[in-house]
């Protein structure tokens, strides 16, 4: 059972709290950089206080679950749920390299027990509920844990009525937890549907790169769905596309701004302005 | 033996060293072939299912032996060179009037053991293989064999009709019902018109729309699960097949009449589970249901679809593994050799299956069912967790 906290007060409007340098997977360490996006070289300490964005070109960096929920939560006020929970390798997936080695290496890189921190905290002193799925760990794959936590957190703000905020980064169901990764779609749908039912708000965020099984489940159902700049957003890989129809495809193909014109996201938001749309939102659909 | 448990490329028993390799060569090749579970995979080239071909009301005869070695699973050689032997004795008789009744009977028990001893210790990629076989019957054959009075509903009244997915009114046993099945096509211009069993967006918003009229009508649904995966293409993407899984995932888990789901073949990841959310989850013997192909895990892992067989054994996606992880409720046994070799049989134990349990559902008020099915999926995946 989620573990409840009590004793959680609003909180004054607070500046986002930078997380100091913290390990990167996808960013070469090193005092400077080159941005993928515009090729400039950048200062590191920079773009870390721009909340992992380029100061030139305003490329969105990756970032890890826990930098998420610094940058997004009122400093101070987020209270971790599920922290301890892992996976116990349901079906012993040893197929070339063995799943509970790569867990194990996931969890020693993130210091996560999975690929999703949940919790309770509040934004602009607006209490919400949060889970922020975590790319590096296992490419952010949905299996029974990271399933199991988001569900949870869907129960939680649908009892204690705070909007819930979900963050997806992801690469879609975890392999090696087969058809048990797959059943996380439809669990956390239904809880999704129990949420919807007692009029909860749901703003989906989808950042860079949110595909498989995490998109065809929560990620496509919020109330809201808002998408950082230039993110993968899609079902299907490209690659399995590409060879699956035999032909280029078009520019900015399942980048966020396609899926805003193609009617299946609501608005692109910049990493800078999510505090401040987000509270903007609890504010005008909140009860 | 048992070659259950067996890692690696199933081998061919029976034949001499040099067409087993043969065979393994072939074998790979196919796979290859075959590599993702995409349409352009297998390719529309391809030699059709049965020359008989004919409309969608044409059904696989499970008597007839695929014609050609082409045709038959590597592993089914020794039986189909048994089930020939029979067919030239008794033409033999028939012809020259000798009496092999004993001959006869002797290698139709032999047949029969052979049947059994091969299909109790299929690997995983052999099911797969058996899943898959272009005899095995599909949606449209057990709606011909099962449902009464089938009336077909087209269109999502969105964007079009979806013919990888067919749904309808009918009855099953003593049951109204309304049936949502993927569709794969026999010969190659229905193939051709289904993408091969894989569903485009409009499929699954059809299949939710019909699913929403049969329950304003109190009327259970059945879903009859076959298909490699949703169609990975660009206007699948434009107009969201993720979006349309993921609805029908929420709303599924919320229809307030009894639904029931079966595997029927393939249960290809997310383009299986988006008609896949009910208060039951059955598999047929030899269906298989995974989060991702064999091939497509095994060019994760190995850069290649040759390891397709490893990546089956580690999927657990049989219906054997499945039921005892606890992700099914049911296995619907299968005729002896598979139910590509009688697909009448195979439709009495669905049917069967399907009037038994919607018998059972149907006693339960729809507060109590939604919140079994809630129950239902809320457990999966407990199994696996350390807290
Ligand atoms: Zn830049």
């Amino acid at each position: 059972m989620t573990q409840l906290m009590t004793s959680v007060k609003p909180l004054p409007s607070q500046q986002p709290s930078v997380s100091p340098a913290r390990k990167h997977v996808d960013v070469p360490a090193g005092l400077w950089l080159g941005c993928p996006d515009c090729g400039e070289m950048i200062y590191r300490k920079e773009m870390e206080a721009n909340l992992h964005t380029c100061p030139r070109c305003r490329h969105h960096f990756r970032v890890s679950a826990l930098q998420r929920v610094n940058m997004l939560v009122d400093t101070g006020t987020f209270e971790e749920t599920d922290k301890r929970m892992t996976s116990s390798d349901p079906i012993l997936f040893n197929a070339r390299k063995s799943y509970k080695q790569q867990l194990l290496e996931a969890q020693k890189a993130s210091g996560c027990g999975d690929a999703v921190i949940t919790g309770k905290g509040f934004i602009k002193g607006r209490p919400m509920v949060l889970a922020a799925m975590d790319f590096f760990f296992l490419a952010g794959s949905m299996g029974s844990v990271v399933g199991e936590k988001i569900t949870r957190a869907i129960e939680l703000a649908t009892a204690e009525r705070v909007p819930l905020v979900i963050v997806s980064c992801s690469g879609g169901a975890r392999m090696q937890e087969s058809t048990a990764s797959l059943m996380q779609m439809a669990k956390t749908s239904a809880a999704l549907a129990r949420l919807h039912k007692a009029g909860g708000l749901f703003v989906s965020v989808l950042a860079d790169p949110t595909t498989g099984g995490t998109t065809a489940s929560f990620a496509m159902l919020g109330d809201l769905i808002y998408a950082e700049p230039k993110a993968m957003i899609g079902f299907a890989g490209p690659r399995t596309i590409a060879n699956t129809i035999k032909v280029e495809l078009p520019e900015g193909f399942q980048r966020a701004e396609f899926l805003v014109e193609k009617g299946f996201v609501d608005r692109i938001v910049p990493r800078g302005e999510l505090r401040s749309t987000l509270a903007r939102a609890f504010d005008f659909f909140g009860r | 033996m048992n070659r259950g448990g067996r890692i690696g490329p199933p081998v061919v028993v029976c034949l001499p060293a040099s067409s087993k390799e043969q065979t393994l060569a072939k074998r790979t090749r196919r796979s290859v072939k075959k590599t993702s579970a995409t349409p352009s995979a297998a390719s529309p080239s391809a030699k059709p299912a049965k020359s008989a071909s004919g409309g969608p009301s044409k059904t696989a005869s499970g008597s007839e032996t695929p014609s050609g070695l082409g045709m038959g699973l590597a592993f089914e050689q020794p039986i189909l060179k048994l089930e020939k032997q029979i067919q030239e004795l008794l033409l033999l008789q028939e012809t020259k009037g000798v009496d092999y009744n004993a001959e006869i009977k002797q290698m139709r028990d032999n047949l029969t053991a052979l049947l059994k001893k091969t299909y109790d210790n299929l690997t995983a990629w052999e099911t797969v293989q058996v899943a898959r076989h272009p005899s095995r019957p599909q949606t449209r054959d057990y709606i011909d064999l099962m449902v009464k009075d089938f009336e077909e509903l087209s269109g999502d009244r969105r964007h079009g009709d979806d013919k990888a997915m067919v749904t309808g009114t009918g009855r099953i046993g003593s049951h109204k019902i309304m049936l949502v099945g993927h569709c794969k096509g026999r010969d190659t211009r229905e193939k051709i018109a289904c993408n091969f069993g894989c569903a485009h967006p409009e499929g699954y918003r059809k299949a939710l729309l019909k699913m929403q009229t049969a329950a304003k009508f109190g009327l259970p649904i059945v879903t009859l699960i076959d298909t490699p995966g949703a169609y990975p293409g660009l206007g699948s993407e434009e107009r969201s097949v993720a979006e349309a899984i993921a609805v029908n995932l929420r709303e599924m888990s919320v229809l307030p009449v009894p639904v029931v789901c079966i595997v029927i073949g393939e249960g290809g990841s997310g383009g299986a589970l988006g008609i896949g959310v009910g208060d039951r989850l059955a598999m047929l013997q030899y269906a298989w249901y995974s989060v991702i192909s064999p091939e497509g895990c095994s060019g994760i892992l190995w850069k290649g679809s040759a390891n397709a067989p490893d990546a089956a054994e580690a999927l657990k996606l049989t219906s054997r593994h499945l039921r005892e992880l606890g992700v099914i409720d049911e296995v619907i046994a299968e005729p002896l050799g598979g139910a590509h070799r009688n697909p009448r049989q195979a439709a009495v134990a669905l049917e069967r299956y399907i009037d038994r349990t919607l018998r059972e559902l149907k006693s339960l008020d729809a507060e109590k069912l939604l919140d079994l099915r809630y129950q239902r999926l809320r457990r999966q995946g407990a199994g696996a967790l350390v807290e």
